[in-house]
Parts: structure tokens; C-alpha cells; sequence
């Protein structure tokens, strides 16, 4: 156990604590407390940081499941740590922030605080563990603790439905994930992702190849927010705005994109390109599907979350690019760029986005609503707040001088080249990357605009306000204030990140090229990629200026048609539907749960026979036939007979108990008296028992003729014929000879005795006649319980 | 209610120690030839039932003053001791041991502790079978 893992397991150790601390110490708020943490933890990471920088990773390994293979390895690489910083650099402002946001006297804190530790614990495992299993086991925390934080309302409907649904996509996701994993194990015989990376050939040229990877961009992309599998994004909206800030913003949703990256040297290097088409097919369809739909919003927090989808699609996108770098070998580094804009895009997105959720909060805190119809004109009543707003709205938009301009540009850079890549017929469609990202870019534009001017410009509706709007507390502001300012250093000083985190994270996922320098820089002259910022700004502007003149186009997507409509119409068919299929087959009528089981028992034992070709008929042992068989035989089936067409059933019990005579006369016949003087007394009891249940009959029970059913009569036949043709095999083919002949030896001479059968009945296999007479013991008392205990009617007198 | 056949009781009063007989008979040829605790305990039970034929549960109650699931448990327990005893002699579950001895009045005879275990089968034989008989017997 080391340090790291010490650190990796605090959140989850802290957790335990946090419900004592909050019945301790009630007076204090117990944020207070749970900060400490998150900084201690952040300050630990970022000491790490001059030794990514040289290339050193730092591994740990605890061994945990050592048979399975499983060994819980943290790994800090450059990847990994920028996650961790994230986590609880991001995890820090957003304790801090709900310390203002949530009561102390209202709301259930150590409940709280609890699922936020575990969900931090859990996304440090998952950025930092280098052995799958442990990844995964870290992974469906976050999806656990995840779920505990959107339904922490739970006495909303909203939010119980949103936690469901994120739970419900997520989890699928995670299990997808689950099987990838386990097919990479049957390919290299590993969970460890740095073997693997090492066995990268085996994977790309085993047939397993494909569904791993399909299996495991499930996972990603679901986790991730991606089409088709964002839709519980905006549901999960209903959790307290510090986690939407926290999980559905900056941290959780980009496991997903963490995945792809930690994946991609294991995959990318394919001949067919399937990485570089899935992963920047969908995550650039993802970042169009989300900036469209984000401008019909109306809801501030709805809008946030179809921008997060985007903003995740646009990363990755990138990274499926970027992926493309390793076809080209060294002399091709141009597209290592895209690589660079996704982690670039990634921290800015943390950052802007972060701050934006915190305002959005603020503006819910303080005026009571967060619907943009309702809102207006509070820029001069919430100064900060809007500066704040102003700052994220702009660098999610791309527009200089904030970073958001800076990893757009290169967004924009990546794609471009994205067309000279003579690849995959990139050559031929390729084209619709640049242009799907550049329309993506002008919603994206329009959307950050109707984000602030709806909210910040205008006129105040103070009677449409359900508080008196005014400028949040000061505590509340402090972590906004710290992303923006964040905003604005990395749009100013982007090179502070490029040595020290950028590049380390690109040298991850790319181990195979060597990342010389990382220049960003804000001019680098007259480009395509400038025109089309200016071209995105202009067609902004004008859409947002005639937003009520095309908006009309939403109305043409009826809303049945979304997906959200399809999982909603989805879901409860499937309760109905297989509602339905039990009811249909389960009728609770046992004729017909005999008729399953006597179907199924024709159907499997006719196949076998027929498949093996089974049925075999030798008559070279069959003994001599003899009279008395015969007569006994024509007795038996006589009284068979009268059973089943026997119109009374007094007749039935009586030919049954013919039957039963019958058959201990065959006992006499083949020489086994011991059973045939069972046979008799048996016979003799049952036929009585029998009579006393007819005698017992209610008054009214018709002494009708049993019906004639065509299938019952099919069945029984069915049965008959296969149990005899059965019977009629085995008996011919006798592959063994009897072992009888040493029970017949040795019967007088260790056993004692001359009667073999009872012999065999209570010494040679004694253990079986103890238990019979258990069964014998327990039906007795069963019937003295059934008849004695009568609780219904002791109840009713 | 009581019966009042004089024939009946009469007659069974003497085929009860018959069939008795015949099933203490069966009971202990049981290990030479056919018999054996099963049927022995069936035919007992038989004995007992046709008392109850004559008479009424009462009067059987009377003359046979036990609870019949007794039997049951002393049955089962009469079976696992004598499988289980074997253990204390250091050989495996359901060892029997059998010898001739010189026994007063009987002469030399042969013991075997499967007889005891057939008369575990027996008494729950008996036992399960009266307790059926009696308990529908009994109820309304």
C-alpha cells in the first residue's frame, strides 16, 4: 500500500467519516470539513508533476485478486494526472461552492457529501488505475455514486426519472465496457493496459478485434454523452447544481473521453481505420446534434447540458483524428495537433463549463428561476455574475481573447487537415468534417449568446420572478470567480499548460511519437482557420439577431420523433411487453404448464434420438413370451382402458385399482415376491384413500365424461411412443454386463442373509432406505399437519 | 359411535393375533426370505386398522394407549443409531456386524444388526401408516 493508493482510497476512507461529522458538529457546515480534501489531494497530484514531465511514470501495484490476474496498479502518466488535477482541482471549487449553495439546516449534507467523496474516490480510480478490472470496478462507482447524487431530491418525480435513465444508459454502457475488457484478457492474457499497449500487433491482427473495441466505445460513448447515447445528460439536470457542475460538466462525462484516449494506442493502429470513423464520426455528429439542439432550450441548465454534449463530441472528434497520426508514421506530425486541441479543449472545457453551471446556480439561488423567458437584465444587478457569464459564454463561443479561441482554432486546424489525409477515403468525405464542425461552431456561437443576453440583457421581469433578484453572496462566487479567471490566464498564457501538462498527456496517448514542443499560439497568420472564426462570428451574430425568424424550424422535428421520445416509448414496452409474454405463457392453469413440460419432452428427447440416429432394436435377447404374460398384459391394458374412458369415477379408482392387482401379479410372475406382497398391501391402501377423496367430493361436482382433447391425446401419445422407443434402445444396447452377479455371491457370505432383496435394502444400499423412510416419516406428518392445522378456519370461528 | 357387529368383533378379535403373528413373522424372515420391516409393518399396521374396522377409534385408543407418531420418531432414531453406531467401532456408516450365539431357551441364533435397522423401518412403518388412518379417521 502506497501513498498513491493511500490517496486514491481517501475520498471513500473520508466518506465513512463524513455522517459522524455531521451529527457532531451541526453548527458547522460540514463542507467545511469535506474541503480539506479535495486540496490536500490536488496539492499531492500537482507534485507529480516535474516528474510526467520527464517521462517518468510512477507505478504502484497492490496485488488484490492475484490468481485472476487482477492487481490494483495505479499508474500516474501524463494522462492520468492531468484527470486527477482535474478532478480535484475541479472537486475543490465545487465543495467550496456548495457550501454557499446547499443549507446547513435544510438539506440531508452528510448524504451529500458521502456520494460526493465516493464519486471523487471513484473517478481517481478510474483515471489511475492501469488494470482494467479495477477500472471498471472504479468505473460502475461513478455510475453508482453518480446516480445517488441526480436523485439526491428524492422526493421530486424529475429527479428519481433522471437518476433512472442516466442509470439505466450508463450501467449499459458499463457492462458493454465489461465484455471489452474481457475480450482483450482472451487476447493478450492481461488486464494491464500498459501490456497490453506493448501487444498492440496480437490485438490488431486477432479476430476479436472489432467487437472489443465496438464493446468498449459502447461503454465510452454512453458514459460520454454521445449520440445516440446523450440523452440522459439533460435529465440528470435535476441533480443540485454543484454536481451538475462537477459530474455532468468537468469530470464524469469525460471518463468517456479518457477511455478513448487510454484505448487509443491500443486500437488506432488498425489498417481498416475503424477508430479514427467511429470515434470522430460520432463525436463530430455528437457536437452538431448538441449545438442544434441546445438553442430550443429554455431552461439555463438545459442549455449547459446540450453544450456539454457537444463540447464532447468536439473533443472527441479530435481524438478520433488525432488517431489518424499513427497511419502516417514521423514525417506526418500535422495531425498529432488534433490530439493537442483535445486535451487542450478538454481543460478549457472544465473551466468554462465549470464556471457556467456555478453561475447558473447562482442565478437559480437568487432569482428563483433558471427559465430564460422569465429572466433578463440582470447585468447590472448581478455585475459579477455576468462577468463571470460573460467570460465563460465567450470562451465557449471561440471568440479571442479567452482559450476557448485558442483549442477552437486548433479544433478547426485538425479538421482541415482531416482532407488531406489520403486514408480511409478521408480523401472523398473527409470534407464533412470541417464543414459538420464549422456549423457546429455557428450554434455553438448562437447558443452561448442566447446563454448571456437572454439571462444578463434586456429588462428586468421582476413580476415574472418568484425572489427580488440580487448579487449572490461572496462565498458563493469564489470558485466561479477562480474557473474564469482560469478562462482568461490559459487564453493569455496558454504555454503555461503546454509543457507541463499538455504535452506529457498528448506523449500518453500517442507513446508513439515524440512530442518536441507545444507552441500555442494565438496568431499564426492568415489561415483558413481564421476566416472561418470570422465566419462563424458573422453568421452568429445575424442568427442570433433573427433567432424568432428561423427558430420555427424546431417545430418541423415533432417531438415524437427525438430519441428521448424513443427510450421514454421504449422503457415501458418492455415492461408491457414482457408482461404480455408472461401472462400469454403462464396462464396458471397446470394442464398447460404440463403440456410445456410434456412438449418439451418429446420435442428434446425425439431430437436426440433422431440426431444420433439412437433408435436400435435387437431381438437376439429378448426372453420367451408366455401365456400368463399375455393374459396379464391383456388385463392391464383392459383396465388401462377403463380408466381413461370410464364415464364415473368410481369405475376409474376401481379399474386403477386393477391395475394396481395386475401389476403385483407380474411380480409373482417374474419371480419378485417381496415386491409383489408390497405391490398388494400398497395398492390395497391407495385404492382406499382413493375412495375416501371420491366420498369427499362436494355434492355438486358433475359426473361428467372426461372431454376428448386432440392435443392432450397428441401429447400422450407422443409421450408414450418416445418413452417406449426409448426403452426399446436401451434395452438392446447393452454395453455392460449386470454387476447383480456380486450381489448374488456375496449375499450369505460377508452380508449374513439369504433374502438378496431385503439384503440390498438394508445393508448393501442401506443409506438409501434410511432416507425413504425419512419420506415416509415426513408424508405422514404432512398429512397430520395438513388435516390438523387449519389456520383459515381457526381464524374465521 | 359405536359399532355393534358381534360377528365383526368377534372374528377380528381373533384374526388380529393371526395377522400379528404373520407379520411378526414376516418381519423376522425377513433377511432368508421374502418379508422384511416394510411389508412386516404394513401388515401390522393392517392388524391395527381392522381393530379399527370393528370397533372405533376410541376403543383402539384404549387398548393401544400411545401416540402413534411417536413410533415415527422412535423409528428413525432406532435406523440412525444402528447405521450410525457403526462409527464408534471405527468402520464407515452402515456397517453391520452379525454372529451365531447360544441364547437360552432359543438355541443358536443368529443376530444381525440389520434386523435392528429393519425394525427401525418397521416402527416408522407403522407409525406413518396409523398416523394417516387416524388423523382422516378423525377429521369432520
Amino acid at each position: 500500500m502506497s501513498v498513491l493508493h493511500i490517496a486514491i482510497l481517501s475520498p471513500f476512507l473520508f466518506a465513512i467519516i463524513v455522517p459522524y461529522i455531521y451529527k457532531r458538529l451541526r453548527q458547522i457546515h460540514t463542507g467545511w470539513f469535506v474541503l480539506l480534501l479535495p486540496i490536500i489531494l490536488f496539492i499531492y497530484f500537482l507534485q507529480f508533476l516535474p516528474q510526467v514531465k520527464e517521462g517518468e511514470g510512477i507505478v504502484q501495484s497492490v496485488s488484490w485478486i492475484p490468481s485472476l490476474n487482477v492487481d490494483f496498479t495505479a499508474k500516474i502518466d501524463g494522462l492520468g494526472l492531468l484527470f486527477a488535477l482535474l478532478i480535484t482541482g475541479i472537486g475543490s471549487l465545487v465543495v467550496l461552492y456548495s457550501i454557499y449553495y446547499l443549507s446547513k439546516d435544510q438539506e440531508q449534507l452528510n448524504a451529500f457529501y458521502v456520494y460526493l467523496l465516493l464519486f471523487l474516490g471513484a473517478m481517481l480510480g478510474v483515471v489511475l488505475s492501469d488494470n482494467l478490472i479495477v477500472l471498471y470496478t472504479f468505473w460502475e462507482f461513478t455510475s453508482f455514486s453518480s446516480f445517488f447524487l441526480i436523485g439526491y431530491w428524492h422526493h421530486r418525480e424529475r429527479s428519481r426519472y433522471g437518476a433512472q435513465k442516466s442509470m439505466l444508459i450508463t450501467v449499459f454502457g458499463g457492462l458493454s465496457l465489461l465484455g471489452g475488457i474481457i475480450l482483450l484478457y482472451i487476447m493478450t492474457g492481461t488486464f494491464s493496459i500498459q501490456e497490453m499497449v506493448a501487444n498492440t500487433s496480437t490485438i490488431i491482427n486477432h479476430p476479436l478485434f472489432l467487437p472489443a473495441m465496438i464493446f468498449i466505445l459502447l461503454g465510452a460513448f454512453s458514459k460520454s454523452a454521445q449520440f445516440p447515447f446523450y440523452i440522459w445528460l439533460p435529465d440528470a439536470m435535476e441533480a443540485p447544481t454543484p454536481v451538475s457542475a462537477y459530474l455532468h460538466s468537468a469530470t464524469m462525462v469525460k471518463a468517456g473521453i479518457y477511455l478513448v484516449a487510454r484505448m487509443t494506442p491500443i486500437f488506432a493502429y488498425d489498417a481498416n481505420g475503424y477508430w479514427v470513423w467511429l470515434v470522430g464520426g460520432v463525436g463530430i455528429f455528437t457536437l452538431f446534434w448538441g449545438s442544434f439542439n441546445a438553442i430550443k432550450q429554455t431552461d439555463l441548465k438545459g442549455i449547459l447540458a446540450y453544450s456539454t454534449v457537444s463540447q464532447l463530441g468536439l473533443i472527441m472528434s479530435l481524438l478520433g483524428v488525432g488517431a489518424g497520426a499513427v497511419h502516417f508514421g514521423n514525417d506526418n506530425q500535422l495531425f498529432i495537433v488534433a490530439t493537442i486541441a483535445a486535451v487542450f479543449h478538454l481543460i478549457n472545457h472544465a473551466t468554462f463549463k465549470g464556471s457556467l453551471f456555478m453561475v447558473a446556480g447562482i442565478i437559480d439561488h437568487e432569482t428563483g428561476t433558471r427559465d430564460i423567458r422569465r429572466l433578463g437584465g440582470l447585468m447590472t444587478i448581478m455585475p459579477v455574475s455576468f462577468t463571470i457569464a460573460f467570460i465563460g459564454t465567450f470562451s465557449m463561443a471561440g471568440i479571442p481573447p479567452f482559450n476557448g479561441f485558442l483549442s477552437k482554432e486548433m479544433f478547426f486546424t485538425g479538421m482541415l487537415r482531416v482532407v488531406k489525409m489520403d486514408i480511409f477515403r478521408f480523401d472523398s468525405i473527409g470534407f464533412l468534417f470541417p464543414v459538420i464542425a464549422w456549423i457546429g461552431s455557428v450554434f455553438t456561437f448562437v447558443y452561448s449568446m442566447i446563454l448571456l443576453w437572454k439571462t444578463f440583457g434586456g429588462q428586468v421581469q421582476r413580476e415574472k420572478l418568484p425572489k427580488t433578484p440580487h448579487e449572490a453572496p461572496f462565498g458563493m462566487l469564489i470558485s466561479p470567480v477562480i474557473l474564469a479567471s482560469l478562462v482568461v490566464i490559459f487564453g493569455f498564457f496558454p504555454n503555461i499548460l503546454s509543457d507541463r501538462i499538455i504535452a506529457p498527456a498528448v506523449e500518453t496517448i500517442m507513446p508513439m511519437f515524440a512530442i518536441d514542443e507545444i507552441h500555442i499560439s494565438h496568431w499564426h497568420g492568415f489561415q483558413p482557420e481564421l476566416y472561418m472564426t470570422i465566419g462563424v462570428i458573422i453568421i452568429g451574430i445575424l442568427l442570433y439577431l433573427t433567432l424568432g425568424k428561423w427558430t420555427r424550424i424546431y417545430q418541423l422535428f415533432p417531438n415524437k420523433l427525438t430519441l428521448n421520445q424513443l427510450y421514454d416509448v421504449l422503457l415501458p414496452s418492455l415492461e408491457t411487453g414482457s408482461n404480455m409474454f408472461i401472462r400469454t405463457h403462464m396462464t396458471g392453469y397446470i394442464r398447460t404448464y404440463l403440456a410445456y413440460i410434456f412438449t418439451f419432452f418429446i420435442a428434446i428427447l425425439s431430437f436426440t434420438m433422431w440426431s444420433k440416429h439412437a433408435f436400435h432394436f435387437e431381438s437376439t435377447n429378448l426372453a420367451d413370451i408366455g401365456l400368463y404374460e399375455v393374459l396379464l398384459f391383456l388385463a392391464v391394458i383392459i383396465g388401462t382402458v377403463t380408466i381413461l374412458a370410464s364415464k364415473s369415477r368410481l369405475t376409474s379408482i376401481i379399474a386403477l385399482g386393477a391395475v394396481g392387482y395386475a401389476v403385483s401379479l407380474f411380480f409373482v410372475l417374474f419371480r419378485a415376491p417381496d415386491l409383489a406382497l408390497t405391490q398388494l398391501v400398497i395398492e390395497t391402501i391407495s385404492v382406499a384413500l382413493f375412495l375416501l377423496c371420491f366420498y369427499f367430493l362436494p355434492r355438486n361436482f358433475h359426473l361428467e365424461k372426461t372431454r376428448f382433447k386432440l392435443t392432450n391425446a397428441l401429447i400422450s401419445v407422443g409421450v408414450g411412443l418416445v418413452v417406449t422407443l426409448i426403452a426399446i434402445s436401451s434395452y438392446s444396447t447393452k454395453l455392460f454386463p449386470s454387476i447383480s452377479q456380486y450381489y448374488v455371491d456375496h449375499t450369505y457370505d460377508p452380508a449374513g442373509g439369504e433374502n438378496m432383496v431385503n439384503v440390498i435394502l438394508v445393508d448393501f444400499r442401506g443409506f438409501d432406505t434410511l432416507f425413504e423412510i425419512s419420506v415416509l416419516a415426513i408424508a405422514g406428518l404432512g398429512v397430520y399437519g395438513l388435516i390438523k392445522l387449519r389456520l383459515a378456519r381457526r381464524k374465521e370461528g | 359411535m359405536r359399532s355393534g357387529d358381534l360377528i365383526l368383533q368377534t372374528m377380528s378379535k381373533v384374526v388380529f393375533f393371526i395377522i400379528i403373528l404373520f407379520s411378526i413373522h414376516l418381519f423376522f424372515e425377513g433377511h432368508y426370505r421374502p418379508g422384511g420391516g416394510f411389508v412386516g409393518g404394513l401388515m401390522t399396521s393392517g392388524a391395527i386398522i381392522l381393530l379399527l374396522l370393528a370397533y372405533d377409534i376410541k376403543t383402539v385408543k384404549k387398548i393401544i394407549p400411545f401416540d402413534f407418531k411417536w413410533l415415527i420418531a422412535v423409528g428413525l432414531f432406532i435406523s440412525v443409531v444402528t447405521a450410525g453406531g457403526s462409527l464408534l467401532f471405527n468402520v464407515p456408516f452402515f456397517t453391520h456386524v452379525h454372529d451365531y450365539f447360544n441364547i437360552p431357551l432359543l438355541g443358536k441364533t443368529s443376530l444381525h444388526t440389520a434386523a435392528l435397522f429393519d425394525l427401525g423401518v418397521f416402527f416408522v412403518v407403522v407409525g406413518v401408516t396409523l398416523t394417516i388412518i387416524q388423523t382422516i379417521g378423525e377429521s369432520e
